[in-house]
């Protein structure tokens, strides 16, 4: 989970592997909304050393059939080798992703750019109804949902019925 | 782990597997022709989801079987009689309203499952379940939200759905069979009984066909065999678009 507040990286007293790992990280953009990293998506599941002493780095889908997880996987990689870090980066998937661990600053980021972020609270996740939410170009409540499914698996499609303009919305997951 | 547990577990994950792999596959087909944009989008980030949940039960299966087998080589190296997926799965989209009516009986099933895998002892079934479970739900209220409008909409889309319903109804029975294999899982605790999945979607089917107006087919003769590899002739076509490419060329690689 992200620390109280709201933000994922080494745990305190971490050495300067494991904390320049995670800098590292911090500059690998999702690829499918490049405007988050990474580390502020929350799917950056752990950064530690094996027994060997190697870095070992796991990283989590959001979605099972995320077409992005290799591509993800390899920049991960790629980010680290950069940095000069030998590192062994592995899937895993329990326990499952959920919309909780994007970090604040992920969410305002997410915002930023008109997609309007989910509300903090897993365990509604989706079985709740869906949410009348705000729309992120003019604030006006009277929007409506358009598609349960949007541009990536993590997100659907909502519109503005006061400005008209359609929006995104990240997936209470 | 005793080799006959180790058997039925590999059964139970290749099934599983199969059962997705395949619906997934024929969700895939809609690419590019659904009525309209969004459901376009909608069927093919389910089919995503399927071939997600196919890879991690298939990579399981091929773990535990030992023999060196990964996702790729049973997805794309078996053919039909080694197939061991639902009847339901493989049955043709036909139109939109029998690919709904197909995805519901079956999203009604898979949610069920799910929810109650993710409690097995067997902790790789419980995390696929886990995860997965978070995906179908959204599958379900979306394949039963549509199975609503269509049903209690126009002659022509209610029609459809009943005729959809008649058409699929005996190929359910199959999805809460049980063999002596799921016998030694259900006794371990890592697979639930298939009665009380069979129950819960009684339940669930009802409830939504009630809201479409629709009546629920009677119980009567019901199709079985894809879970020991006896299908309709509908697999061998599926198979043989989705293995094309390795069979043709066994080297490729991405």
């Amino acid at each position: 989970m992200p620390d109280a507040a709201g933000c994922w990286g080494p745990e305190p007293g971490a050495d300067a592997a494991v904390t320049a790992a995670w800098d590292a990280l911090a500059t690998v953009m999702d690829p499918e909304i490049p405007v988050l990293s990474v580390v502020e998506l929350g799917i950056v599941r752990s950064v530690a050393r094996d027994a060997s002493g190697r870095l070992a780095v796991t990283v989590t889908p959001t979605y099972s059939g995320c077409p992005a997880t290799g591509v993800i996987v390899l920049e991960v990689e790629t980010a680290l080798a950069r940095a000069g870090l030998d590192a062994r980066v592995s899937v895993v998937i329990a326990p499952p992703w959920t919309t909780d661990w994007i970090s604040d600053s992920g969410r305002a980021r997410l915002a930023e750019v008109g997609i309007v972020p989910p509300p903090k609270s897993g365990k509604r996740a989706l079985t709740a109804p869906d949410e009348t939410v705000a729309c992120p170009l003019c604030g006006s409540a009277d929007t409506m949902q358009i598609s349960r499914f949007g541009s990536t698996a993590c997100k659907a499609l909502h519109r503005c019925n006061a400005c008209l303009e359609p929006f995104d919305v990240f997936k209470c997951h | 782990m005793s080799t006959d547990r180790q058997q039925a577990l590999f059964g139970y994950a290749l099934r599983l597997g199969d059962t997705s792999l395949v619906l997934g596959h024929r969700l895939s087909e809609w690419c590019g022709h659904a009525p309209e944009l969004e459901e376009d989008i909608a069927l093919t980030n389910v089919a995503l989801d399927l071939v997600g949940h196919a890879r991690l039960l298939l990579s399981y299966a091929g773990e535990i079987e030992g023999k060196g087998r990964d996702e790729d080589r049973l997805a794309y190296r078996r053919d039909v009689f080694d197939y061991r997926n639902h009847l339901l799965a493989e049955q043709p989209n036909r139109d939109f309203g029998h690919t709904i009516v197909r995805q519901f009986l079956h999203d009604s099933w898979a949610v069920e499952l799910y929810g109650r895998l993710a409690a097995s002892a067997d902790p790789t079934l419980a995390g696929i379940a886990a995860k997965a479970v978070k995906e179908v739900r959204y599958h379900v209220r979306h394949s039963a939200d549509w199975l609503i409008r269509l049903g209690d909409g126009t002659d022509v889309s209610r029609a459809r759905v009943a005729d959809a319903l008649e058409r699929l109804w005996s190929y359910t029975g199959e999805m809460f069979e049980r063999d002596a294999a799921e016998d030694t899982l259900v006794a371990a605790g890592i697979a639930p009984d298939p009665a009380e999945l069979r129950t819960a979607w009684n339940t669930r089917v009802a409830a939504v066909l009630e809201e479409a107006t629709l009546d629920r087919p009677t119980d009567g003769w019901m199709q079985k065999g894809g879970r020991r590899g006896e299908h309709s002739e509908h697999l061998g076509y599926l198979l043989a678009e989705m293995q094309f490419l390795p069979r043709a060329y066994p080297d490729a690689v991405w």
